[in-house]
Parts: structure tokens; sequence; C-alpha cells
């Protein structure tokens, strides 16, 4: 499969643009149509299979496609909710996409993200006396760190034994949810609290947050002089979010250890050639890619909840792959990605309430089939070139 | 006297959730001693577990939910092997999507059929898998609590354990299907169809898998509810690589999970261990094996690696 | 025998691979119950041949006739029926399975529904004995040594009923005792009514086991003689043949110090067989050491050991005197090691990355290619665009992925990687392989080049003719060890065919040790 039709058109382009990579950032608009067209493909078949499920179930396709537009895009409020149900997934897609460059697939960041979000809150629950600000920034230090932890035990593991990543994810997962279970419970719940979540880290009196908590967009914006209402739970994490995006970027394109970290998942026999440490990489990238999972808990706990809630998360970390998949595996696609999956939840329940038969599980549903979709993409891909 | 009725029960409760997981490991172990990777137990089960409690209750017959549970599972199989074998998608991430799917297919389908996306309607006793008491052991003291009184599916995991055994050891199908996880490319030049055997260990792991959620919704329990196997899925899994991919390993590990299931449901409150740690029993011993501190869960060695027949 | 009949014959054969005609117009008959050998220089069509003869090929033109009938042989399968069996030299075993396991695999005897193991495994035993290939029948394959797996293989050809046994190069993975066992395994079956066809470039082996040979170079068969009436001479000058053609022009090296110094350097392959034996040799500034061979004869490991990407068993490596034993393949880079691999593919090029981000593989964290932090995204640019430029890679874009470029533009790039950091010595292996000529030629000069500017280039070669046009002296490896020394000015072709192949000149297998 040579391209050396590409090979002929692409000499005459600008000089500037390298990237040092498999095409980071396609450069001419039809490049970008291409690295699109795949998964507009995938994307839009799903929504028709979607939409058969929803004629199947008894209720109109169109209006389903409606719902979900006006609900997710259409209002102010429908934006700033799609935005805030994109902010894990954007962290949990560059999560999966870091694993994924250096050939590793991360199955673990729901369990990444659990502990993470618990050691947020369990920062805040230990030191209540320490000034609000620097427990802040402990617990979002906490996050990232108990985050990549828990992708490094199963990278090491790896590393030194060979076992299959895979696999000790999906274990890190229910031990995550165990253990963090366990403590919720038996630790850190107000007596008597039917819900399994802990005690709160910062609280409203009269009607300002006290305690450590990051600041919703409506504070954030209101500092630079726009209004947005206080209602939307979109906070400082989207921000982090998306310099998130920017940073992975950089890291992966722009440095030394990006680099090598993508060495060793193109082809870990070259890397090996050109002095690059396999086992190194692979430990370095699930740490990083656990750190990423575990920026969720700065969005829920700090930014949302200001506790630790059970059942706070919508399977990020497994919608994280679909994102990444669907993204591509850049910052880029997985913002965009995100974006998609995070209209997607915010629409179900619009969807839920304004059809006769339809649930919000109609969306679940359509994540899995964009994701079967995508996996099998390639092979299309592959006729696509022949033909 | 008290402490041995607890014994007792308790074993027959080890026994009862033993059968899900042991039926749903074997089905993986067909599946991956082939070379595919199964981690789509978890949403095999559910789409069982659903259909057959959803037939149930529109046919008023408990064997023709079974039936079509068998069948759910076959389907959705189907579909893993369509994606993974046919067109090389990854394994993982179709088996991941099928988790997913059939989060969101149950009460889909149940909102639609019965008005309630939570859980399908109760059924009535008699419209459960009955128990069967087996006419020899039933009287026998301690052997009859423990081993009759169970429903069919329960014998029928039991039985699949040396079935599965004489399979995979003893007949042309389990040798072909072993060379195929092994070394594909030895077993083709040997004229056997990569293609052929893994297709069969994936449907036969939807097959075993939708009848383990059956157990769930038709014969432990009388409904389904939302995402009722909980992850059982995944500690089958977990049986499967903690038993070494053996039939019997794998069964001897399913007794185990059951018991620390059997243990933090019954024993809740009675003993001082908080429920969490015997649920992660399960998880933590397969990470000790796959780190290799007790012996070595070797994988077969073609797993999740799509086959490529050489263009010539 | 007045009438001979013959079990195989090939009659203008033909198969064309794109450009490159890999058999043209073979033309051979092996005689019913032979030991029939086929040698050939790598490359020279055997292994196509034989592919085509069991059926993985088919022939562009030409026929094929078994047992005197002409015959199709579409696949393996039709090979099979008609009594072919093949041994490939990679072998195709299911390693947890047993030896019965292994050898009923895909025609299991079954009563009922169970595999009859006794049946199966007493017809195993049955063969084992008839043809003299012990074997314990319920051994698991992956414990068995690399001897013993091959008689799996022969005995599952035998399950299937073959009467012509095909095996490549049969002896490239045994010690030298159970060589002599397969010799008595194969002279037992040829009793027995088996017709036996063997790829080798083993010269000695040839001699001592066939009845008839058939000499290949290029595609064509250059000479189908009985073995009594060959020499190993004769063989070698046949199977490497051509003139050598100097068509590398170079001045009289002027050799400084020595750069490379190698002691004694043993390599133990896991199954305990010497892959590499007690090889020394030294390398000097400003001149180029080839080194010759048959491939498989250990260079591979040697250049890897060099290359820090592999350790000895023992021995030592020397660069300027000083120990470089203990160094990971960076810091050797950054002694002044290059090294262009033997299979670019795989070891040397990141084929989804640009050229730019191929041209700093290995010189990554150098600075000022690597600032602390970012990579220098200007200086790489620069720097790439340079290299493409002055080693002449085209088409010269450096944001393309290094898998839209020909072989040939693919292997200048890592020249010109390699090279721009001014090496004080450049392993090199297999440097033209899958070339076009053109680029070939450019490869040699800049080769010659280094060499001329200081630099010690220590080379590898399956092509002769590259390795003695290159280098000012060559040494010959033959089974992991050195064979000797020779002038590549003087040395005739039958001289290093010989050493090559395992026999000294004037005859006798070359010693070992």
């Amino acid at each position: 499969m040579r391209r050396s039709g590409d090979a002929e058109k692409g000499r005459h382009r600008p000089k500037a643009e390298v990237f040092l990579s498999p095409s980071p950032r396609p450069t001419t608009m039809k490049s970008v149509l291409k690295e699109l067209m795949f998964p507009l493909i995938a994307v839009v078949a799903a929504f028709l299979v979607g939409g058969i499920i929803v004629w199947i179930v008894g209720d109109s396709p169109l209006l389903v496609y409606e719902l979900f537009f006006t609900s997710a895009f259409g209002t102010l409020d429908g934006i700033g909710y799609t935005l805030f149900y994109a902010t894990p997934l954007i962290f949990t897609g560059l999560a999966v996409a870091v694993a994924f460059k250096c050939g590793l697939l991360n199955i673990g960041a729901e369990g990444q993200l659990i502990v993470a979000a618990f050691a947020t809150a369990w920062v805040g629950l230990v030191l209540p006396t320490w000034p609000t600000m620097i427990v802040l920034v402990l617990a979002m230090l906490a996050a990232v760190l108990m985050g990549g932890v828990w992708a490094g035990i199963p990278g090491v593991l790896k590393a030194k034994f060979g076992a299959h990543e895979v696999i000790t994810t999906i274990m890190m997962n229910f031990i995550a949810v165990g253990l963090v279970s366990y403590l919720t419970q038996y630790h850190y719940r107000k007596v008597g609290d039917p819900i399994l979540e802990t005690f709160p880290i910062a609280e409203r009196i009269d009607g300002v947050l006290v305690g450590p908590h990051i600041p919703r967009m409506s504070v954030l914006l209101g500092w630079v002089g726009i209004s947005f209402p206080d209602r939307l739970p979109l906070n400082l994490a989207f921000i982090f979010a998306l310099i998130a995006c920017v940073v992975v970027y950089v890291f992966l394109w722009k440095t030394k250890w990006g680099y090598e970290l993508r060495a060793v998942g193109e082809n870990p026999s070259a890397a090996e050639y050109g002095g690059i440490s396999i086992s190194r990489n692979v430990v370095m990238a699930m740490f990083i890619s656990g750190m990423l999972a575990g920026m969720v808990g700065i969005n829920d706990v700090l930014g949302y909840r200001y506790r630790y809630y059970h059942d706070f998360s919508a399977s990020y970390g497994f919608t994280g792959i679909a994102v990444a998949l669907l993204g591509r595996n850049h910052p880029a696609g997985v913002l965009l990605a995100a974006i998609l999956f995070g209209a997607l939840i915010r629409s179900g329940l619009f969807i839920d309430i304004f059809t006769d038969h339809v649930s919000k599980d109609w969306v679940v549903i359509l994540q899995a089939i964009i994701i079967l979709f995508v996996a099998c993409e390639a092979v299309f891909r592959r006729r696509w070139k022949k033909a | 006297m008290l402490r041995n009725i607890i014994t007792l029960s308790l074993l027959a409760s080890m026994i009862r959730y033993a059968t899900p997981l042991t039926l749903a490991a074997l089905g993986g172990m067909f599946s991956e001693r082939g070379g595919v990777i199964n981690i789509a137990l978890e949403g095999i089960m559910l789409a069982g577990a659903f259909t057959a409690s959803a037939v149930t209750v529109k046919s008023g017959n408990p064997w023709v939910g079974l039936l079509s549970a068998a069948a759910a599972g076959l389907l959705v199989a189907l579909i893993h092997a369509i994606a993974s074998i046919q067109f090389k998608a990854n394994q993982v991430v179709v088996g991941m999507a099928i988790n997913i799917l059939f989060l969101g297919v149950p009460p889909l389908v149940s909102g639609a059929l019965f008005e309630s996306t939570g859980s399908t309607p109760q059924l009535p006793r008699d419209q459960t898998l009955p128990e069967w008491h087996v006419p020899l052991i039933d009287h026998v003291p301690v052997l009859g609590q423990l081993l009759s009184g169970h429903t069919p599916i329960s014998y029928l995991a039991f039985a699949m354990v040396p079935i599965s055994y004489y399979v995979l050891f003893r007949t042309r199908f389990g040798l072909r299907l072993r060379a195929v996880g092994e070394n594909p490319e030895a077993a083709d030049t040997a004229g056997v169809s990569v293609y052929r055997m893994r297709y069969a260990g994936v449907l036969l792991s939807g097959l075993l898998a939708g009848i383990a959620g059956a157990y769930l919704s038709i014969a432990q329990n009388s409904l389904f509810t939302r995402n009722m196997t909980g992850g059982r899925g995944f500690i089958a899994l977990a049986a499967l690589i903690f038993g070494k991919w053996h039939p019997v390993g794998a069964f001897l590990a399913c007794l185990l999970f059951g018991m620390a299931e059997a243990i933090s449901d019954q024993m809740q409150g009675v003993v001082p261990i908080p429920v969490q740690f015997i649920q992660i029993i399960p998880y933590v011993l397969t990470m000790v094996v796959l780190a290799g501190f007790i012996g070595r869960a070797t994988p077969p060695r073609a797993i999740g690696i799509a086959y490529v027949k050489e263009n010539r | 025998m007045s009438d001979p009949k013959y079990a195989v014959e090939m009659r203008g054969v033909s198969k064309r691979f794109g450009e490159v005609l890999a058999n043209d117009n073979i033309s051979l008959a092996i005689p019913d119950q032979s030991i029939h050998a086929i040698i050939g220089e790598n490359g020279a069509g055997k292994s196509t041949c034989m592919n085509i003869l069991y059926g993985f090929y088919t022939a562009d033109e030409g026929d094929i006739l078994i047992d005197s009938r002409p015959r199709k042989i579409a696949s393996p399968g039709d090979a099979i029926r008609l009594g072919l069996g093949m041994v490939h030299q990679h072998f195709m075993l299911v390693e947890p399975l047993t030896v019965t396991e292994n050898i009923i695999l895909g025609g299991e005897p079954t009563s009922g529904l169970s595999i009859d193991y006794a049946q199966a495994r007493s017809r195993v035993r049955e063969l084992s004995q008839q043809y003299g290939l012990r074997i314990d029948p319920d051994a698991v394959v992956g414990s068995l040594s690399v001897g013993q797996q091959q008689r799996v293989e022969i005995l599952k050809t035998l399950y299937r009923g073959a009467r012509i046994l095909i095996l490549d190069e049969p002896t490239a993975v045994l010690t030298p005792q159970e060589v002599g066992e397969m010799f008595a395994i194969l002279r037992g079956l040829r009793e027995q009514g088996k017709t036996i066809i063997i790829i080798t470039h083993k010269l000695a082996e040839v001699l001592a086991l066939s009845d008839n040979i058939t000499v290949m170079r290029d595609g064509k068969v250059v000479g189908n003689l009985p073995t009594k009436d060959a020499t190993a001479e004769g063989l070698a000058k046949l199977m490497v043949g051509r003139e050598v053609l100097l068509r590398v022009k170079k001045d009289e090296a002027s050799p400084g110090e020595a750069v490379l110094d190698v002691r004694g350097l043993t390599l133990r392959g896991l199954e305990g067989n010497t892959v590499l034996s007690d090889v020394s040799f030294e390398v000097r500034g400003g001149e180029t050491l080839g080194i010759a061979g048959v491939e498989g004869n250990g260079q591979t490991e040697l250049i890897e050991i060099l290359a820090g990407l592999r350790d000895a068993t023992s021995g030592e490596v020397l660069l300027e005197g000083a120990s470089i034993n203990n160094l990971n393949p960076r810091d050797r880079k950054r002694r002044g090691i290059a090294h262009i691999p033997e299979d670019r593919q795989h070891r040397g090029l990141l084929m989804s990355f640009d050229l730019a981000g191929n041209s700093i593989l290995g010189v990554h964290r150098e600075p000022p290619i690597s600032g602390r932090l970012l990579l220098n995204n200007e200086v790489i640019v620069k720097r790439a665009e340079q290299l493409v430029k002055q080693y002449d890679v085209r088409p010269p874009n450096i944001a393309l992925p290094a898998r839209a470029l020909s072989g040939g533009n693919q292997q200048k790039l890592i020249v010109a990687r390699e090279f721009d950091i001014k090496p004080k010595l450049v392993l090199v292996a297999q440097p033209t392989r899958g070339v076009d000529i053109g680029a070939t030629e450019f490869i040699h000069s800049k080769l010659i080049e280094l060499r001329d500017a200081g630099a010690a280039v220590l080379l590898v070669s399956a092509e002769l003719d590259e390795v003695l046009s290159l280098s000012d002296r060559v040494i010959v490896l033959y089974e992991g060890h050195v064979v000797g020394e020779v002038d590549p000015k003087s040395v005739s072709e039958e001289e290093i065919g010989c050493m090559m192949t395992g026999v000294r000149p004037g005859g006798g297998e070359a010693e070992t040790g």
C-alpha cells in the first residue's frame, strides 16, 4: 500500500508543517477530510442503526434526532451540560489515547478514576483544618498521582512479567470499586446516610461555597465580565481538560519522551534499536494514562459534588475507549468525540422524557454501535484503498 | 449442630453462585483456547438473562426462555465472531462494545415490552426453572442438602465440566481448537480451517454464557434487573485465568469465587470482615497469578491476534 | 539402472514475482528412491522451485510430473494427495501439544466421537520404528530439542503417506551429532522406498549424502549431475559462478589504529547450540572488513551483539581499546558506532512516522535535536532536509511517512541518519538488499567515502560480489566460527565458495573451533 500519489502531490507543501509523526495534524483540506471521513461514516451509520431501533421500539427516529440536537446544542444550557458531560470523557479519552500510542490498551480508566476521585475527597476529609488553597492543590495532586499509581501497577506487571494489560486493568477496576466502597462505607460516611458517599468537603454556607473546590464556569467567566448561568455545573475542570489536550499533544509530538513513547508503540524492535527502553516507556505510558483518568476526580469531586459519591462515574472509563477510538487517538479528535458523547449523555434524559418508548438507554446502545463500527473500520479502510 | 447447618447451607449456596460462573468460564475457555480473547462474557450473560426472563414472561414457559437465552447468547457471540474474526477488529474493543451494548439493550427493550426499563415483571414461582431433587442422593443426609434441589442449569454446569474436558482433550474438535489457539499457521498447514474453529469457539462461548445468564433471571431469581450480572462475566474471566484455561481448574476457581460470593451474601454482619474484601478476592488472586507469584498463567499463544492468511 | 523411474520431473518451469524472474525455465528429474540435493546461494531460486512443487505457488509456465504422470498441483492439499511432504525450515509445530497430537493434527483417527489415541500412538510408534525416527509419542513438543522436533516434522509427512519428502535446509538448526543421525535417518528412508529432496548450501553434506545434485544460480539450473562425478571445488564454482565484478572504484586502503577489537566472542542459543564460537577479529580505522558467508551462520547475531542489542555468552568487544561490553545501544551510538540493520523495516524504521521523525531515531535525545523539554523542530527539519538532499532520498519530502518510500530510498534514509553521527565504526548488514541498482551504487560510494575518511567499516552481506568488491579484507563465517581470512583481490571463487560451504579447498570438512 504505497501512497506514491500523495508523495507526488505532497512535494509542494510548505516546509514548516512537520510534526515528526504519522500525520498528527493533517495539513491539507483533503487529508483532513480523509482522517475525518471514516469516523464520520461510522457515526452516521450508528445513528442510522440507532434510528432503526427507535422505529422498531415504536417511536419516530426523526423526533429522536431532533431531540438530540436541540437538547444538546440548541440552548446555552444544552451546550453547558454537553460540555460538562464531555469533560470526564476528554480526560478518559486522552488517557486511553496516550496508552494506545505506546501500544497498550488501558481498559482500566474506570478503576483509575474511581480511586483518584476517592483520593481527592480523602485529602479534603483528612485535612479539614489546613488552608483551603493548600488542600485544594494537594487534593488535585492526589487525584493525578492516585490515578497514575493505579494504572502504573498493570504497567509494571506488563513490563516485568509480560502480564496482559487488558486483563490486569480489568481486575484493577474491580479491586478499585471494592476498596473504595469499603473505605467510604466503613470510614467516611455520615452515619445513617442511605447513599454510599463520603462527608462533603465543601459546603454552601449562606450561599457561599466554603471548603476546597474549583470554581464554576459562571464564576470564571464573571471575572472577565461575561455572564454565564450559575445553575450549570460546567467548571474549571473543563478548562483543565482543554489544557490537557494541548499538553498531551505537545508531550506526544513535541518532546523526546513523547517521541520515545510513540516509537515503542509503533515498533518496539526499532525503538530498541534506537536506544529506547521498552519497559520504561510502558510503565510511563500507563502512569500518564492513569494520571489523565485521575483528573476526572477533580471534575466530579472538586468541581461538582464536593464529596466522593460512589456511583458518580457513568462508565466514563469505558466510554473513554470509544472516545479515543473515534478520535483516532489524537487530542483534537478526542475533544470532538468527547463532545459528541457528552451530547449523547445530555440528550439521553430528554429523549427519555419526550418519547413514548425510547429510554435513555438508547444513547448507551448508540455508543456501543459506534465502537463496533469504528473497530471494524480498518477493514473497510483497507478495502477502500484497494478499490 | 447450628454450625453444621450454616456450613451446609453455605456450601449449597456456593454451588448456586458457582453455577453461572462455571458455565461462563467454560464458554470463555472455548473462545480463548481457540485464540479469541472474550471479555464480552458479561454482555452475553446480560443478553441471556434478559432474553430468558422476557421470553418466559411472554410464553409462560421457562424452558422456552432457557432455549431463547441460549439462542440470544449465540447471536451475540456471532456479532463478536464476525467483527473479530472476519473483520479482524481488535478483540478487546469488540468485547467492550458488546458489554456496553447490553447495558443498554435490555432496559430499552424492557421498556418497550413491559413499560418498565428497570426490570422485567416478576415471574410466578411455577414459571421459573424447577428445582430438581435427585432421587437417591436426596435422602442422604449431608449430600442430599448439598447436591440435590438445584435447578437443571446447575446440573448442566457440573456436567459441562467433564464434557468440556472431554471435548477439549479427547475429540478431534478439541485438538484442532487448541492447535488454532496456539499456532494457527501450523494448524492451517495441517489442513485445519482456522476461521471455522475460531467461529466455533466463540459461538460455544455465547451458548454457554447465554445459559449462564438465564440462570440468573429464571432460576436463581425470578426477574431481570438492570445490570444484574454485576460483573459476574468478569469474575468468570478471572476464574478462567486463575484456572489456567483448564476446565477443571476453571471449575475449581469458580467454586472458590462462588464461595466468596456466598460468604459475602450470607455472612454479612456475621463475620467481621467487610464484604468488599471478600468480593475482591477473585480479582486479587488473578492479579497474583498473572504476576507469576503462584504458578504462572500462560494464555494460549495466539490469543488476541487476528489470523490473516498469507496471500500467495 | 538402465531405465530410471522418476519420482519427480519438472520441465521448463518458470515463476515470476513482479519484476523478478525467480525461476527461469527450470528442468530437473529426480529418480525414484534417491536422495536429491538442490544447492545454490541465497536467492538462487531453490525455495521458490520447491514451493511450486509443493503447491504453495503455482508456476507461470512449465509442467510437473509425479511418477511420470503430468499433475496439476494447486495447493499443498493436492501435493499431499500425490504423496509429497514438506519439512519447512521453520517448523510448523504446536508446542504445547504432544508429539502424537502434532502428527495426527488434521487427520485424526477416531472411534466414535473420540480421537483414538491408542491407535494414533501405536501408528506413531510403528512409523518411528519403521523409519528409525526415535521419539516419545507422549512428549510435549515444546520440551523437545530441535533435532527431535525435526523428526516430528518428518513423521508428520510420513503419517500422511508421503513418498516424496522435501526438506528445506534440514541441517541448518542441528548440532553436528544430530546431523549425523539425520543422515542415517534419511538414508534409511531411501532404503524403504522414499524419495528425498533436500535444499541446502552445505557442500560437504551434499557430497556425503546425496545421489544426485541440481545446482541453481540466479533462478536457473546451471548443473544437474550425479554426486559421484562432483567435486566440492566444481560445485562451489557452479554455485558462485560468475566472475566477480569489481563495480566499485576505490583506492588502496590506508588503515590506521584498530578501532574495533573483538575477542573470543561466543554465543549460545536457547537450545544450548552454538551460534557464535570464539570469534575474534579487528577492524582498523580506514579499512573495510567484509564478513562473507551464507546467511544464518551467525552474522545477524554478531552484528546485534556489536550494536548492543544482544548479549554475548562470553567474549569481549573493545572500541578504541576500551571495553564496550556493558554499554546499551544509545551509549554505543554516542561513542561513534553507527548501525545499518539488516532488516530495515523491522529494526531500522518507524514506518508510519515521517522522514523527519525517522531521521532522529537514536539521536533524538542529543542536543541540539532535543532541548531540555522540547524537541527542536527547526533543527530537526533543517537537518532532515539536508540529509534527504545530501543522500538523495526521493521524494525529498520530509513530511511523508517512511512507508511511502521505495526500499532503496528507505535504505538511503537510514544510511543518511547513521552516517550523520560521523561514526568511528559502522556496522553494516545487508546494505543493499531489495535496493535498486542506482541506490546500491550510491550506498556503496558512501561506504567508501566513509572508509576513506578514516572510519572502520564492518560489512556483512549475503551478496558475495558486494563483500568482495567493497572490502579490503574478508573473513568467512561458517556455523558461527571464522573459517579463515582471504584477500578479496586475489581469492578465487572456488576457494571462497568452499569456505562458505564448510569445505576446505582440497577436500575435507572445515575444522570446527
